[in-house]
Formats: structure tokens, C-alpha cells, sequence
């Protein structure tokens, strides 16, 4: 009220500062919020006091249809859980079912799938850093990494078929061969993309606006990244050398000569530095891998008519193929009973798959780690005490994607 | 003092200028006038559905059913009834291409090549009723765009 004593109008301000701290939503259709991430933030002024993130907007029950669709036919959701690096998911489907199978992929297939699964880590980051440089203002390398990063689907469209939805690694192997001449066009796009991310380098590293917006932002101590359960460059950020592919290899990682990015400091540049050693890392193992499949012939999928469906000549020609054929696209295989929890390194760390097989040719039970829901469990000790602008770029750095947190 | 220099002169703020510069003038540009232009797709793509036909006119697909066993996200629906030469022919084929998922588990399914994922990524329309495809629609597909699936087919042989 204007004729307010002076004495009312102090408990007014009194009143007024106690409604502190407000609550803000952010999302869920913030373009800096990565997707349908809705964040309930509460603020102190513009520091966030307690951030509250909502998830379930894309749950689309993944796990649950999986149980109620074959081996085969489960493959193609792990495609759309995380849709940045889909067949490094797929990957972790098909070791768990490989695994309960008994069965070993053939070498050459093990190459295809470790060549795939590191074009996917390298398209993962460069989506990752050029976002997150876009986040905190700089508009040039998502442009200029959107190009990359199509040259590279471009390679996933010619083995597979498809840009992003891959269903390409299947129980036993890969799909189909390799075409003629997508081996060499890759190792030419590999000798080609340092350039690109020393370009990137130069715009971003040294920056001094991209500095002021990550360093000493998010910063997670080593106890906290493994209390949190961290994985993949978020924990390598935080400095600690664990890596699935050199602690625990599978599909013939350990062949392949790489190293381990980690970061110092645990904060938002830190990871962003770690990405991109890892980019170029993984074009080491993408050069290796195509090495390795010049000097590799042979099936790319296990020989075993009863997982595998047989080879289109055979199965027009014999009649053993065409049943073989006409089971597995029908009832499936049938898994032995038995459980396993097989994790792969996924770009954005452990990508699980905890399966169970009751013997039927479906899973029983499908359950998946999402790396991203670890992550962004710990968003609210992250981002405390930092201004909503550092909420920002700490989302970027996390590097979440919502399918597969919502799955 | 050396960061001292550098962050005086805004070394990195000048030195990414004159890097976009160099590609704003002398890098050859990267992007294409879409309608007019298309990016290069592979024998292997998979886009809209087409029920393919024999050279002579026989529609391919026996109603075995096999691609609406596989497909995960239950798009297909056939019905089937021997014709009156015999031979075995669906009455009905229909795909709900929204809620397709484009897997390609029905062409990799198929025996006889009937049902492909053909080359065609631009079939949006205005109505969602529109996307129920029935057989009529999809052997139409078939006849307008045979010529490139043999090709691709063709492509891909051997490595199917």
C-alpha cells in the first residue's frame, strides 16, 4: 500500500525476502536442456540452491516391451535409447545375449563392430563438445561439427541403411559385410577429421569466453565421481583412468593400441578436454580396426544356423536354410536359462545390459544402465552454489541424452 | 608473462576470427539446395515400403507372413485366401507407416524380395491417414520404383 507506515513497509521487505528461495522451471523445452530434461531449480537470486531434475517425459517402457519381443526384435530399441551413438548400445545388447548364448563372434565381426562402436563414440563427441560450446555462446563449431558428424552417418547409412536407427549389431555379429570401398572411405575420413578437431581446438581450447563459462564449473572430486557412480569421461574427467575397454575388454579391444584421456581437474573443461583426446584416440582404433579388416577375411556373423539366419543364395538353394530361415524370423532362438550383466564403454560411459533368460526365445527380464541417469543424479550437487548460466553449461558437459535416461 | 602477453593481445579471440574468415572465403562450401540437390544415399537404404512384382506382372509376396512376424513394432497386417488359379496371394497387406519403425526386419525376413525398403525418404502428407498404407498403395510403390530397388538389390547381392 503507497500510505504505508514506515514500520509496515520494512516487514514488507522482511515478507518479501522470506518468499526466497523462488522455485524456476527450466524445460522441458529449453534448447540448452538436451532434449525433455525438466529441471525444478530453486533459486537464491541467481544461485541455485537445489536443482531437481524431472525425468519420464520420453519414457517410452523399453524394457518392458523388450520382454515381449524376440532377441532379433529387441535390437532395434536399443537404436533409440541413446540416438546420438546407437549402435554402441546395440553393442551392449548383443554381448549380454552373445554371452548367454555361449558363442564367440568371428574375428572379422569383432573388428566391424569395434570400427562402428568408435565411429560412434567420435560422432557422440563431436555432438557433445559443439553443443555444449553452442550452451555457452559459441555458435561456430556446431555448425562447422554438424558437417563431420554427417559425413560420418553417411558411413553408418552405406553399412547399414539407415543414418541413426543402425539395427545393425545383432547376437552373433553384424548384419551384413562391409560394401566395397566404405573401409578406404573411412580411413580417409579418419586421416581427415584431426584437421577438424584442431580447428575445433583452436576455436574453443584457448578461448577465453569458453574458459570463463567451464573452468572451475561442476568441478567433482575423485571420491565423488565414484560415490556417484560416474562413469565414461565424466569420471575420467574427475582424473581416474577407468575405462571398460582396457579394464575389462571385449570384441578384441585389447588388440588395439589406445590410451586413456583423464582430466585433472573434474570440472566442465576438463571433460570437454577429455572428449576430445578421446575423439582422437578413437580414430586410432577406428585406423587400427580397418588395418586389422584388410588383413581379416571371413564371416562377419557366428556360423550357426540355428542364431545366425542363413546367407540369401543358401537359403533359395537348400531347404534346411529356408526352415532355418523361416524359425529364426518367427519363433527366434531360444536363449539358455542363465543372467548376465555385460557392460560396454559406451561415449557416454558404462552402457549395461542386465538380461535374464528364463530358456524362451524371449528375455525375461531386460534391465538398462544408463550411463546419463548417474549423471544426472548428481546434478544438484554439481550444479549448488553455481549461478543458473553454470547449470547451463554443466547440463552440456554431462552430456545426456534423454532416451536412454527416460528409456 | 607469456599469458600475460596473451591475454593482453586477445591472441585466441583473433585467432579464431581469422579461422572462421578463412572458411567463410576459401573453404569450397559444404551445404546443398536440398529439393534441387539430395545427398547420396546407398544401396542399402531404407526408406518407404514397396511390394515388388515378377518381370512378367505376378505380384511377388506368397502371404507367408514372415514380415509380420518379425516386425517388432507390429506394422504389418496380412490376410490371405488361395485365388482362384490356386496359388496362394494375400487379400489384404497393410502397413501403418507411423508406426514403422524402419528396422528393414521385413525385407531381411522376406523369401522371395516382395516387401523392400525402397530408396524413397519423401513421402510426407498432410493427413495421418494417409500413412496406412494398403496394398494397392504399396504395389504402386513397387511399379514407380522397381527400377532403382533392382538395382540396389542387385548392389547388394553380395554381401545379403
Amino acid at each position: 500500500m503507497a500510505v504505508a507506515k514506515k514500520t509496515t513497509e520494512q516487514t514488507d521487505i522482511a515478507e518479501e525476502t522470506q518468499i526466497k528461495p523462488f522455485t524456476m522451471n527450466f524445460g522441458p523445452q529449453h534448447p540448452a536442456a538436451h532434449g525433455v530434461l525438466r529441471l525444478v531449480l530453486e533459486m537464491e537470486g541467481e544461485i541455485v540452491e537445489r536443482a531437481d531434475p524431472h525425468i519420464g517425459l520420453l519414457h517410452r517402457g523399453t524394457e518392458k516391451l523388450i520382454e515381449h519381443k524376440t532377441y532379433v526384435q529387441a535390437v532395434p530399441y536399443f537404436d533409440r535409447l541413446d540416438y546420438v551413438a546407437p549402435m554402441n548400445q546395440e553393442h551392449a545388447f548383443a554381448l549380454a545375449t552373445e554371452k548367454l548364448l555361449g558363442i564367440t563372434v568371428p574375428k572379422r565381426g569383432q573388428y566391424i563392430r569395434v570400427l562402428f562402436a568408435e565411429l560412434g563414440r567420435v560422432l557422440n563427441h563431436i555432438l557433445n563438445i559443439t553443443t555444449f560450446a553452442l550452451d555457452v555462446g559459441a555458435l561456430t563449431p556446431a555448425l562447422w561439427g554438424f558437417e563431420e558428424r554427417e559425413k560420418g552417418m553417411e558411413f553408418y547409412e552405406r553399412v547399414c541403411g539407415a543414418r541413426l536407427h543402425a539395427n545393425y549389431f545383432r547376437p552373433g555379429g553384424v548384419h551384413q559385410d562391409l560394401p566395397a570401398g566404405l573401409a578406404d572411405d573411412m580411413l580417409e575420413w579418419c586421416e581427415e577429421l584431426p584437421k577438424f578437431l584442431k580447428d575445433l581446438d583452436s576455436l574453443l581450447t584457448h578461448n577465453r569466453i569458453f574458459k570463463q563459462r567451464t573452468v572451475d564449473i561442476g568441478a567433482v572430486s575423485k571420491e565423488d565421481a565414484l560415490d556417484w557412480g560416474f562413469s565414461g569421461p565424466m569420471l575420467r574427467g574427475s582424473g581416474i583412468a577407468w575405462d571398460l575397454r582396457k579394464s575389462q575388454p571385449y570384441d578384441s579391444y585389447e588388440e588395439f593400441d589406445f590410451d586413456i584421456p583423464i582430466g585433472k581437474t573434474g570440472d566442465c573443461y576438463a571433460r570437454y578436454l577429455v572428449r576430445m583426446e578421446e575423439m582422437n584416440q578413437s580414430l586410432k582404433i577406428m585406423k587400427q580396426a580397418i588395418e586389422k579388416l584388410e588383413k581379416t577375411d571371413g564371416p562377419v556373423k557366428v556360423n550357426d544356423r540355428k542364431i545366425a539366419p542363413p546367407p540369401r543364395a543358401e537359403m533359395k538353394s537348400s531347404m534346411e536354410a529356408m526352415i532355418h530361415h523361416f524359425k529364426l524370423y518367427t519363433e527366434g532362438y531360444h536363449v539358455p536359462e542363465g543372467e548376465t550383466y555385460t557392460a560396454v564403454e559406451a561415449p557416454k560411459g558404462e552402457f549395461a545390459v542386465y538380461l535374464v533368460s528364463d530358456g524362451g526365445n524371449r528375455p525375461y527380464r531386460c534391465r538398462i544402465r544408463a550411463p546419463g541417469f548417474a549423471h544426472l543424479a548428481a546434478f544438484d550437487f554439481m550444479s549448488k552454489g553455481h549461478q543458473l548460466a553454470d547449470a547451463v553449461s554443466i547440463i552440456g558437459s554431462l552430456d545426456i541424452v534423454f532416451g536412454e535416461i527416460d528409456r | 608473462m607469456d599469458n600475460f602477453a596473451r591475454s593482453f593481445l586477445l591472441t585466441e579471440i583473433v585467432k579464431g576470427f581469422l579461422l572462421t574468415l578463412k572458411y567463410m572465403f576459401f573453404v569450397p562450401k559444404v551445404t546443398i539446395n536440398y529439393p534441387h540437390e539430395k545427398g547420396p544415399i546407398s544401396p542399402r537404404f531404407r526408406g518407404e515400403h514397396a511390394l515388388r512384382r515378377y518381370p512378367n506382372g505376378e505380384e511377388r509376396c506368397i502371404a507367408c507372413k514372415l514380415c509380420e512376424a518379425i516386425c517388432p513394432a507390429l506394422a504389418i497386417t496380412i490376410e490371405a485366401e488361395p485365388r482362384e488359379d490356386g496359388s496362394r496371394r494375400t487379400t489384404r497387406y497393410d502397413i501403418d507407416m507411423t508406426k514403422c519403425i524402419y528396422c528393414g526386419l521385413c525385407q531381411e525376413a522376406c523369401p522371395v524380395d516382395a516387401i523392400v525398403e525402397g530408396p524413397n525418404f519423401e513421402f510426407a502428407t498432410e493427413t495421418r491417414e494417409e500413412l496406412f498404407y494398403n496394398k494397392d498403395k504399396l504395389l504402386e510403390n513397387g511399379d514407380r520404383w522397381e527400377a532403382q530397388i533392382a538395382a540396389n538389390l542387385l548392389a547388394d547381392a553380395p554381401y545379403r
